[in-house]
């Protein structure tokens, strides 16, 4: 591939601010309109362990963290001694040599030692290694010191000017120590184009509701789904919007399906484990159809898990979320943008359809951060509430909140209107609302209001959009994904390309309902078919299966953690190929 | 919504539900039904103005009896679906209905949170002391010895003090009233509902089929309103001390009320001003959507 395409990685122990060499990358790089995609490999500790932050960038979108590291920044041994073997030729390794022994290189990688203590003098704080591998790094890649101390005059302007002089007075040491000192890195960064945006991935979840008329936002903090709540409360007053923090996951859903029953447009979020309180919720927002939009954001289970690794392993878990037969939505969106302009999408459809739909994020979306264009992020989508009643009409006689209709929607009139005073229930019901209990538990009317539920559920399917095939329709296989593993699927077919191996991409992101006789269709139309799923018993697989009945000739699974990189797919879609395996678990080489 | 000054007083009748309650006869929860309905019409509230919310049990039922917008939800989780009921539409009357099973067991961290947060809500707790509608076992408030189907050697648990809980909790109207003496009732219903904050009502509503023990001839020559005798509300120990009186003498009326505290929506500067968030308009303004986008930039 040309063009300018390189990698960083940042190794050190929670608390030694690994954040904030990572925050001035993103930034740098984004104000000089270079793309930008940063995967953090952390673990559930405040202070210590080992946290690797490998930010990609380049001069086209990139979707993954890539396979190779070009630059390593250490800023502590633990660093050096886990990952140096991951360098090779052309790579460069800068490291602080007061306290960092380098180690055994490969050759061909440029060992970049900073003496950090004389360079920033006396008054040097710890976190002063931060800036000077920072410099060090744009002096490599040909990014000129101003830009740099731009960046850093914004980044810690806030705390005080004295500290940014410090910063940028050692920066410019040891930028110009770089450049007397250091080979240039084996690729330089481009000329500053248009700038772009810095967000990350639960940020777009939220503006997205946001700009989706969200009101009610509810939340119990769980990783990796916090980053939602917190960019909620940040903008809850400018935006207008109720933001609660509450005592479970329960009290969660029941306010969120109470707010959205009273009127506003009402999300909550959640991982797994929270997800797994809420679902009698979910239930009951099938049941009394009120719209409300839930987003789970898996992280590796089961159970308690690893809260900080990723995992597609929650699909069964919402596919079956609550007791009973209802109608439901649930989606899976590949990557922020998706979300982001999806979103509003799944409020018109909850509203429209009266039910609840559930988003499936997992941390590799969620916690990414990433470049964006700006020009991509529109925040004013098209709102459609569907058939409600927010004003009294005319003279209403008995209102029918669940009245039978051909399509199963019926109107749904707001609480507070004079005239259609109703009641909704968990329980099963009649169309004025009264529980059939009540009056026995007539076969014939339990029937009819199930089948009016149920009937909504046909119309839904036709507005969602079929899959559709992307790439060479003659392709020799076709590699098929749900989710969050889009950009990784994506970025192994250009790859095999370069191999001479010409492979296509079908991609689901509507989960349920599921448009069945077009997948089989398009499945049946492939040479050979290898399913991708982050998860160990290909759960996404069985659901297919179960709604086409087809089968697919390969798996390829992750299970560990940690996300692909496009050469685990690559390596596994040749052994395939070759006839040797239907089955591969790539071999993760990062271990933190 | 409408003015509703331009409609006509309602009498306790223009409250009835579509359908007739389905209580065994002689269940304390009829007299807390009709306690309801005359509250709100001698306050001139108007059906669409009140959204009665419960969870599940047979005291749950009452939103179905009772005309005014009411969600029937889940077992013991009346209380949070309130409170985001009432945050999106916080000019409703809202009123939290159910049992001492549903509100102080399986919603029993729902009862204390909500307590602490301090909505303007009344909760309506119909309390017999045992479980009617899964015929007959233990409840968080049966007392100690009390046989039931579950406890067939009798119960060694110490029940809960919803009063005592309420007020250490933070709710900032704790009262007790009995289904016996319906006058005081319809006292405590309006003054709960016209409290400024989280209003508890705990209601002794007799299970005259499965609680064998504390029936009318238990409580009738126990309850002692405190109106009767000297009781300052506005002093949390003496609340404190009259709700553990539990014997001979058990109290009634309003242990606790203050006023000094602020609701959660008076604190909350997104309700200050546009109405209802539930009738607000939905698309944000480019101002916000720009302001938005710049500071990712």
């Amino acid at each position: 591939m040309s063009g300018f395409d390189y990698v960083i990685s940042i190794g050190g122990a929670a608390g030694q601010g690994i954040a904030t060499p990572g925050n001035i990358l993103a930034r740098l790089f984004a104000r000089r309109g270079i793309h930008m995609y940063a995967y953090n490999a952390y673990q559930s500790i405040i202070r210590g362990g080992h946290s690797f932050l490998t930010v990609r960038c380049s001069d086209r979108e990139v979707r993954t963290h890539g396979d190779d590291i070009d630059l390593m920044i250490c800023l502590n041994q633990d660093t050096m001694d886990r990952h140096l073997e991951h360098l090779g030729p052309g790579s460069s390794v800068i490291f602080n040599s007061d306290t960092i022994e380098p180690g055994e290189a490969t050759e061909g990688v440029q060992l970049c030692p900073m003496a950090v203590g004389e360079l920033a003098g006396k008054g040097a704080n710890k976190l002063m290694q931060n800036t000077v591998a920072i410099a060090v790094a744009c002096q490599l890649i040909g990014i000129e010191f101003s830009a740099l101390a731009d960046v850093l005059e914004f980044q810690f302007s806030a705390k005080s000017e004295e500290l940014v002089a410090a910063n940028v007075e050692v920066g410019k040491a040891a930028y110009d120590y770089s450049a007397a000192n250091f080979q240039p890195a084996s690729q330089s960064a481009p000329q500053p184009s248009e700038p772009l945006a810095v967000w990350a991935g639960n940020q777009a979840f939220a503006m997205a509701a946001a700009s989706a008329g969200v009101k009610f936002y509810c939340a119990y903090p769980m990783s990796p789904s916090t980053g939602i709540l917190h960019w909620m409360a940040e903008n809850a007053r400018e935006l207008g919007i109720m933001v609660r923090q509450v005592e479970d996951e329960i009290s969660v859903i029941c306010m969120t399906v109470g707010a959205a029953h009273a009127g506003c447009r009402s999300m909550c979020a959640t991982s797994g484990g929270g997800f797994a309180l809420m679902t009698e919720g979910v239930g009951e927002a099938g049941m009394m159809e009120v719209p409300i939009v839930i987003v789970n954001v898996q992280r590796a289970g089961p159970s308690t898990g690893v809260p900080t690794k990723t995992e597609q392993g929650d699909l069964w878990q919402v596919l079956g979320a609550s007791q009973g037969d209802f109608p439901k939505l649930i989606l899976a969106p590949s990557s922020p943008l998706d979300a982001f302009q999806t979103i509003p999408e799944v409020f018109n459809l909850a509203d429209k359809y009266q039910l609840p739909a559930i988003i499936l994020s997992d941390l590799l979306i969620s916690d990414e951060t990433s470049t964006i264009n700006p020009e991509l992020l529109n925040m004013h989508p098209v709102i459609d509430r569907g058939e409600l009643i927010t004003e009294a009409g005319e003279e209403v006689d008995n209102y029918e909140r669940y009245k039978f209709t051909d399509s199963g929607i019926s109107p749904r009139a707001l609480p507070g209107i004079p005239g259609y005073e109703h009641v909704v229930a968990s329980d099963e019901h009649m169309p004025n609302g009264v529980l059939i209990s009540d009056e026995y538990t007539h076969p014939h009317k339990r029937r009819a209001m199930m089948e009016k539920r149920q009937r909504k559920m046909g119309g839904l399917l036709e507005d969602l959009p079929p899959p559709v095939i992307v790439g060479d329709s003659n392709a020799e296989v076709t590699l098929v994904g749900w989710g969050s593993t889009a950009g990784v699927i994506q970025e192994a077919i250009e790859q095999l390309a370069t191999a001479g191996i010409v492979a296509n991409h079908l991609h689901f992101k509507w989960i349920v309902p599921f448009h069945a006789d077009e997948a089989v269709e398009l499945l049946s139309s492939c040479k050979r078919t290898i399913l991708i799923e982050n998860n160990y018993s290909g759960l996404f697989h069985r659901y297919m299966r179960g709604e086409t009945g087809f089968t697919v000739d390969g798996h390829i699974r992750k299970y560990d953690g940690e996300p692909f990189k496009p050469h685990h797919i690559v390596a596994a879609v040749q052994k395939q190929l070759e006839g040797e395996v239907t089955l591969s678990v790539p071999y993760e080489e990062i271990i933190v | 919504m409408s003015d509703t000054n331009t409609q006509l007083p309602l009498t306790a009748k223009d409250f009835k539900g579509k359908v007739n309650p389905d209580w065994c006869p002689g269940c304390g929860d009829f007299g807390v039904l009709n306690g309801l309905q005359r509250a709100v019409s001698e306050l001139g509230l108007q059906p669409h103005q009140i959204l009665t919310i419960s969870g599940i049990g047979c005291s749950s039922n009452l939103p179905g009896f009772f005309k005014s917008y009411g969600m029937h939800t889940l077992h013991g989780r009346s209380l949070p679906h309130a409170s985001g009921a009432k945050l999106a539409n916080h000019e409703m009357t809202v009123i939290a209905t159910g049992g001492d099973g549903d509100g102080y067991g399986i919603g029993g961290n729902h009862f204390t949170h909500t307590s602490r947060r301090n909505l303007n809500i009344l909760y309506l707790v119909m309390d017999n002391q045992i479980y009617g509608l899964t015929t007959g076992q233990i409840s968080p408030t049966s007392e100690v010895g009390m046989k039931t189907k579950s406890t067939p050697h009798g119960s060694v648990e110490l029940p809960i003090n919803p009063i005592a809980n309420a007020i250490t909790s933070g709710a900032t109207w704790v009262a007790r009233g009995y289904t016996g003496n319906i006058k005081q009732l319809v006292r405590l219903i309006k003054e709960g509902i016209e409290h400024k904050g989280f209003a508890l009502l705990d209601v002794f509503s007799p299970c005259v089929t499965f609680n064998k023990v504390n029936t009318y001839q238990f409580f009738r020559p126990r309850v002692q309103p405190l109106e009767d005798i000297e009781h300052d509300s506005s002093d949390w120990k003496q609340g404190m001390e009259k709700a553990m009186v539990w014997g001979d003498v058990i109290h009634t009326g309003v242990f606790f009320k203050t006023n000094t505290r602020l609701t959660l929506e008076e604190q909350e500067p997104v309700l200050d001003e546009g109405g209802p968030l539930a009738y607000r308009e939905l698309s944000l303004n480019s101002e916000q959507t720009e302001r938005i986008v710049s500071r990712m930039m």
